[in-house]
Parts: C-alpha cells; sequence; structure tokens
C-alpha cells in the first residue's frame, strides 16, 4: 500500500483544492496585485505604479482613524460581546438557586431568557442598525424620550451625532445583536461539562463565583477561543461596515470618528474610483486581521483537558 | 494499514499547502480577472437617418437602460420608454429597462466588462465617479444629440431647448459634453408660508429680519432652523448661494476651481459666523445634528422649525407629512440678505440639473440611448415628470397649462426672480468627497454643532481644499 499513497491523497484532496485555489487564494493574490496599480475600477485601463498606494497610506489620516477604530473594535468587542455572553449562558445554566434533585440549574424562567437572548440573531443585521438608529434619534427617539420621562431633561446627547459618543453607540448595537448567539453556543458547551464536577464542587463549598472561574470557564475554554476569532473577524468584517454604514453620521463620521476600515475601501473604490488604493488599504486590513489571528491562537494556547 | 504512521498530519497539512500554492498560479492564469479584457464590444449597426429618426437609430435593436430609484422613482422613465416604442415598434419586447439604488455596484462589473447598458441615470448615493469615467474614457460624447432636432419642434436643435447652463454642466473643461442632468433642481431655504403666517411673518429678506424671526419663533418654542446632522453636506444648499451673493459668484468660481486661500474670503467668513449664530443663539432644532435628512425633514413638516436648507425633491420626498397640514403651503426662500453692500442681489438662488445621464461609451446602442432622452427631453415627458414627482426639468418650459404643487410653483417664481443670478457651485460634483465628508461632515457638522468656530472651520475645510488640489489621483477641473 505504500505506492500509489500521493497519487490516492492527490485525487481526494484536487477537487477541494482547486476550488480554493480559484475562489479564496486566486482573489487574494489578485488583490494583491491590484494594490500595486492605479486602477479606478471603471474600466479595465490601469498600470503599474509599485508602491505608491502603500506611501499614500502611510500619510493618509483618514486611514489612521479608521485603523485606530477599527483596533477599538478588535479589542473591546470581543471582551464585551463574550463576556456577556458567558454570564448570561452561565446564569441560564448554572447560576441559578439549587432547587432539589437537580444539582444544577438556571435562574427561574431560563428557558424564555434563552429564546429573548437569541432574538436579535434572527433579525438581520440592517434591521438591528435602523432599530437602534431611531432610538438614537435625538429629536424623538426612545433614549431621549426616556431620559425626560424620568426628569433628566438636561441629558439630551445627539448620540450618533456626537463623535465622543458615536462610536460607541455604533459597538452597542453589535454587541445586542451578537450577544444571543454566543449565549446559545455557551450554553450548549455547558451542558456538556459532566454534572458530577459541580457536584464535587458544591460539595466543597465552592460558590457561583468560584465554580464558574474554576470549572466552567476552563472547560469552555476552547469555544470561547474560537468564539473570540470569530467574533474579532466580525469586528474587523463585514458585520462593522454594515453597522457604520447605517447608523452613523456621513457615514464614517462625525469628524472620522466611526470610519472603518471596510468602510474606507468601500468608500475609495465606489465614491471615488480609487480601486487600486482601495485594494492596498484592503491588504493593510488582512495583515491586521492575521496579525490578531496570530496573537490569539498563541494566547489561547493551553493544555487541553479531555472529560 | 500500517502505513499511517510513517504519513502523520502534519506532513499531510505541509503537502497540501505546497499543492496549493503550486495550484494558485496556474488557477489564476485560467480564470479571468476581475477586469476582463478592453475589447470596444460589438455595436448594432446604425439605422436609417430620416426626419422621424435624425439619430439613426437601428430600429428593431434592444436597448438597455438602468435608472437609479430614488426620490422621483422610474415610472417617467417606463413612460419615456413606452414613447420610443410608439416610433420604434419592432424594439418592442427588446427593451430592458432595470432600476435599482445602486448603480455603482451593479454596474461597475459591466463596465470593467465592457458591456455596459446603453442609458444610465447615474445617480444616488452609489453614484460612479464622472471625473474617472471622463478621464478614462468611458462616456459617449452627447453633441450628435444635442445638434438633433428637438420632438417638438424640428427647427430647434434639442441644444435650444434646454435651460441655461444645463450644458455647460455636462461638460468637463472640452467641447464635448458627457452628461445630461435631466431634473432640474432649485436650492434654498424652504420653508412653510402657512407656519410663517401663524408667527404673522413671511419669509425675511435680511438676515436681521431673518435672527428677529427665529427669536419669535423661540419664544413659542419652535426652532428656527433644523438640517440633517447626518448628511450635513445639505447645509451648502443655502449657504454657498450666501456665499455668492454677500462676495459675488467669483468667490465661488475660486472655490470650485480650489484657488489658494479661496476660502479665506471674507465673504465665506460672513456667511460662516451668520450661520453659527444661529446655533449660538440656541435657533437651531435640538438634536439636529443627530437626524437624518427623513428624520428632519420630518421635524421641520410638523412645524418644529421653520427652515431648512434643500433642495425642490423635498416636495416629493415629504409629500405624505406635508399633506398633513393642509395650510403648510411649501415654500422656498432665496438666502436672506446680510447687509446692503452684499455684491448681489437679494434672489440670488443655487438651482442646476439633478439626475445626470451618460451614455456609456461601450454602449451596444448608443443611438437608442441617445434617442430615449431625446424623447424624455419633449414637452410631453417633461410635463409628464412635473406632474408625477414635482420637479422640474432640464427641457425649458412646460410648465405652463398645468397646475403645479405650491413648492414648484413657488421655485419657478423663485427662479423668475433670480433672473441671472443664479449660482452653480460645482464641488458637488467634481470632488464628491472634498464636498460631502471633508466640508460637509468634517467642518459644516462640526460647526453647526458647536463643535467648531467658523475660523476653525474655514481653516480646516482650505487644508482640505489644498490636500485636494495636491493629491495627484483626484482628476481636476477649472470653470
Amino acid at each position: 500500500m505504500q505506492h500509489g499513497k500521493y497519487r490516492f491523497i492527490a485525487g481526494f484532496l484536487a477537487l477541494p483544492l482547486a476550488i480554493y485555489a480559484i475562489f479564496v487564494i486566486s482573489p487574494f493574490l489578485q488583490a494583491i496585485y491590484y494594490s500595486f496599480t492605479d486602477w479606478t475600477g471603471l474600466s479595465p485601463d490601469m498600470k503599474v505604479v509599485g508602491f505608491d498606494n502603500y506611501v499614500r497610506l502611510f500619510q493618509d489620516d483618514v486611514f489612521w482613524a479608521s485603523v485606530g477604530n477599527s483596533v477599538t473594535l478588535l479589542l473591546l468587542l470581543p471582551v464585551v460581546t463574550l463576556s456577556l455572553g458567558l454570564f448570561f449562558a452561565f446564569m441560564l445554566n448554572v447560576g441559578g438557586r439549587r432547587r432539589k434533585k437537580a444539582v444544577i440549574g438556571g435562574v427561574q424562567g431560563s428557558g424564555t431568557y434563552k429564546i429573548l437572548y437569541f432574538f436579535p440573531q434572527v433579525l438581520s443585521i440592517p434591521i438591528v442598525a435602523l432599530l437602534f438608529q431611531f432610538a438614537y434619534n435625538p429629536e424623538s427617539g426612545a433614549l431621549n424620550a426616556f431620559f425626560q420621562a424620568i426628569g433628566l431633561d438636561t441629558v439630551q446627547p445627539d448620540w450618533l451625532g456626537d463623535p465622543q459618543l458615536a462610536l460607541w453607540c455604533v459597538m452597542a448595537a453589535m454587541v445586542w445583536a451578537n450577544v444571543g448567539f454566543y449565549v446559545v453556543l455557551f450554553s450548549a458547551g455547558m451542558s456538556s461539562i459532566p454534572k458530577d464536577f459541580y457536584e464535587a464542587a458544591l460539595l466543597d463549598g465552592a460558590n457561583r463565583f468560584n465554580t464558574f472561574f474554576r470549572i466552567t470557564l476552563p472547560l469552555l475554554w476552547d469555544t470561547v477561543q474560537t468564539g473570540w476569532i470569530y467574533m474579532g473577524i466580525l469586528a474587523l468584517d463585514v458585520s462593522a461596515f454594515a453597522f457604520v454604514q447605517i447608523m452613523s453620521v456621513g457615514p464614517g463620521g462625525p469628524d472620522y470618528s466611526t470610519e472603518v476600515l471596510p468602510l474606507y475601501v468601500y468608500q475609495k473604490t465606489f465614491r471615488d474610483g480609487q480601486a487600486g488604493y482601495a485594494t492596498s488599504i484592503g491588504v493593510s486590513l488582512l495583515i491586521v486581521t492575521l496579525v490578531f489571528s496570530a496573537i490569539v491562537m498563541r494566547l489561547g494556547r493551553r493544555e487541553r483537558l479531555e472529560f | 494499514m500500517g502505513s499511517t504512521s510513517e504519513f502523520n498530519r502534519r506532513d499531510l497539512v505541509k503537502r497540501a499547502a505546497a499543492l496549493g500554492i503550486i495550484a494558485v498560479p496556474a488557477m489564476s492564469a485560467l480564470s479571468s480577472c476581475a477586469s476582463a479584457g478592453s475589447s470596444d464590444g460589438d455595436k448594432v449597426e446604425k439605422g436609417k437617418k430620416s426626419a422621424k429618426n435624425p439619430l439613426a437609430v437601428n430600429e428593431s435593436a434592444g436597448l438597455d437602460v438602468v435608472i437609479f430609484d430614488g426620490g422621483f422613482g422610474d415610472k417617467y422613465a417606463k413612460d419615456a420608454q413606452a414613447e420610443y416604442i410608439k416610433s420604434f415598434p419592432k424594439a418592442d419586447g427588446k427593451i430592458k429597462l432595470s432600476s435599482t439604488q445602486k448603480i455603482q455596484s451593479t454596474l461597475q462589473p459591466r463596465f470593467n466588462g465592457g458591456n455596459p447598458p446603453d442609458l444610465v441615470d447615474n445617480s444616488g448615493a452609489e453614484q460612479m465617479d464622472f471625473g474617472t469615467l471622463v478621464a478614462k474614457d468611458q462616456l459617449t460624447d452627447l453633441t450628435a444629440l444635442l445638434d438633433a432636432p428637438s420632438v417638438d419642434d424640428p427647427n430647434k436643435k434639442v441644444r435650444d431647448t434646454l435651460r441655461p447652463g444645463v450644458v455647460e454642466m455636462g461638460q468637463f473643461g472640452g467641447k464635448e459634453t458627457w452628461i445630461l442632468y435631466y431634473a432640474y433642481t432649485v436650492y434654498g431655504v424652504w420653508y412653510s408660508k402657512g407656519n410663517l403666517g401663524k408667527l404673522d411673518a413671511e419669509y425675511p429678506e435680511t438676515w436681521d429680519d431673518m435672527l428677529a424671526l427665529c427669536a419669535k419663533a423661540k419664544k413659542k418654542g419652535i426652532a428656527g432652523w433644523t438640517y440633517p446632522g447626518k448628511y450635513p453636506y445639505y447645509l451648502p444648499f443655502s449657504l454657498y448661494p450666501l456665499i455668492a451673493k454677500i462676495g459675488g459668484a467669483e468667490v465661488l468660481r475660486k472655490i470650485d476651481n480650489l484657488e489658494p486661500n479661496a476660502w479665506k474670503d471674507p465673504a465665506v467668513k460672513a456667511a460662516f459666523d451668520a450661520y453659527y449664530e444661529l446655533y449660538k443663539k440656541g435657533y437651531v432644532l435640538k438634536g439636529s445634528p443627530g437626524l437624518d435628512h427623513l428624520q428632519s425633514q420630518k421635524a421641520w413638516a410638523e412645524g418644529k422649525a421653520l427652515f431648512i436648507p434643500n433642495g425642490s425633491w423635498v416636495e416629493n420626498e415629504s409629500a405624505k407629512q406635508i399633506a398633513k397640514n393642509p395650510q403648510f403651503d411649501l415654500a422656498v426662500g432665496a438666502p436672506s440678505s446680510l447687509s446692503s453692500s452684499d455684491k448681489m442681489p437679494f434672489g440670488t438662488i443655487w438651482a442646476s440639473g439633478g439626475e445626470p445621464y451618460i451614455v456609456p461609451r461601450k454602449a451596444r446602442n448608443a443611438e437608442g440611448g441617445m434617442e430615449l432622452l431625446r424623447i424624455m427631453l419633449s414637452k410631453k415627458s417633461s410635463q409628464n415628470f412635473i406632474k408625477q414627482v414635482s420637479s422640474l426639468t432640464s427641457f425649458n418650459g412646460g410648465t405652463d397649462g398645468i397646475t403645479l404643487p405650491p413648492g414648484l410653483a413657488s421655485a419657478q417664481t423663485a427662479l423668475q426672480k433670480a433672473g441671472s443670478n443664479i449660482v452653480n457651485p460645482r464641488l458637488q460634483d467634481w470632488y464628491v468627497a472634498l464636498q460631502k465628508e471633508r466640508i460637509g461632515v468634517g467642518a459644516l457638522g462640526e460647526m453647526m454643532a458647536g463643535r467648531m468656530t467658523p475660523d476653525e472651520a474655514i481653516a480646516k475645510i482650505q487644508k482640505y481644499a489644498d490636500d485636494t488640489r495636491d493629491d495627484s489621483s483626484v482628476k481636476k477641473y477649472k470653470r
């Protein structure tokens, strides 16, 4: 069985590899090639300009503003979303008051909560973004109306119209839209943790805090890590683009306070007709994504516990 | 089966990766690139030129039209298509008219692939950059259409039936006309005569009266002004003509030409100060910086604010909300006089073409595209457009014999009052990023939200303009 081994394996891999090469690797390489041209995106006529686009990138204030905002999203969005997701999932599955018979259980009505938390996941991104935009409307939106109702007449922020608040407003909508998915994901992970562990811990007198940090979180680590990368890519990519594009002033404003990399790529291609420059921004987005994945993989590496 | 041990997973992954790397160049050579070949494509044969068919349209050729589905909808174009079929019955069933809001993402691949439509209404948020289209030779010169006899009077060229300035707007520094703007928009300060009447006021012709009226309104809990803070580039609709009024049309021309220190003109400062005072005195509707165009128009239509900088499309766009108040009586005002030493008289207003139509260079049936435009510029189609969407067209006339809705009638009166004092700043067509993102969001929006003083805003805008002038990737224009 030794001879013909490679042919055998190659036979199985040829098709998926070919598809992967055509639809994933080839566009990547093409994009890198286009980033060295002055392609407008509106005509096939272009010439190679060397590193001009990259030199321009380094001097472009808007580019750096969007890198800053994208990295902020990248650092904060996964932390906030995953922490909330973990907290909710724990409360729904483990954190409840002890009842007879069952060793562990969720808070009362946890089944209903699970559905409620998952609900935003069913709505499409544009709808969520629009709903939040209505809520943030400074003139007749729900938030300012609420502040008025509880007597805070002087606290009437412009929300998305305020450069200090705008990015946070967008981020809040993104957390709301995504947290439900992680509640369900982590719930599934928690249900596969053997009940005896909890039983033993409870017998030893562990409180909820300790059970979470000593049992639930370590045994859930793989899931958390996957969620982290997924959420990070979401923060850099499509989701950030859609939310910012729909919600923000301008979009990208006020004063570039919500400009993110994917939006800048889009504006340069589709508004300014500078597809070559846009692809060079795209390449830098690729680099940020790769660095992020590498760091998470390295930091998250630890012994795997079999159970 | 014992072979698995010497063939571990790591090796397999390595080899698979190696295979992938080899496969890549081969594949990218096979698959076509995102930007395909540059062949000129096949064109349909020309038809026979006749009095009825001055553009020599191939009578049986298909026609492919893409319309921007925005505030004006696409019904007016479909009606024109019906007229086209009346002239060329053999083309019936071969006309493809589609409408979209996503002009660029729909059409960019077709331009790149060399098979664009025959006529495009290149409008909306996803407008394709005209500078790039012209520079890359992607458009057909419309001179043939302009010199063709008009539908209504064979002795008059199409060119002579258009409103003043429309042809020039479609030119980019040369003799060729690349764009034909179909709608004709009047920009200015839009207000409700009814709501002003409740305050015993008429449209203030001087800025002092404007401030007095705003003060009066404020006492009743009504804001003087509102604007779409999400899209602060609406502010120029009344601010730029005010600049021209104070310092003369020359100031705007210098700004359009990106001349050094064009924004440092005292007229700019005076106009910015005037608008900033609205904010300072609390005459701007609270929360305006966070409103989009529809939200601000709604607040304004509900009478929460008196004035809004806007264009004549507002009558159609906010029709439902305006209709809730039968006494609304929509009207447009020219910028109020700042002082008696203003260079241009009261009535100076910004009016220009909207809905830019283009015939791509590589269109299969370019003559057909132009013919459809010629039909749209007839009196019948123009009247149809005016009635459907209450906006004027570039066709000069067509308003006689039909009752205009109040806003449009007011725009018509404003145009007559302005006479030759119509200004047409071009920043928003020539340098979209500069006008909307930098000047609009980056400076004017910040100033009207009170986060920047007029002096800071002017300094920032001047820097943006200088940056654009020095940016070799942006094509420059002069007028």
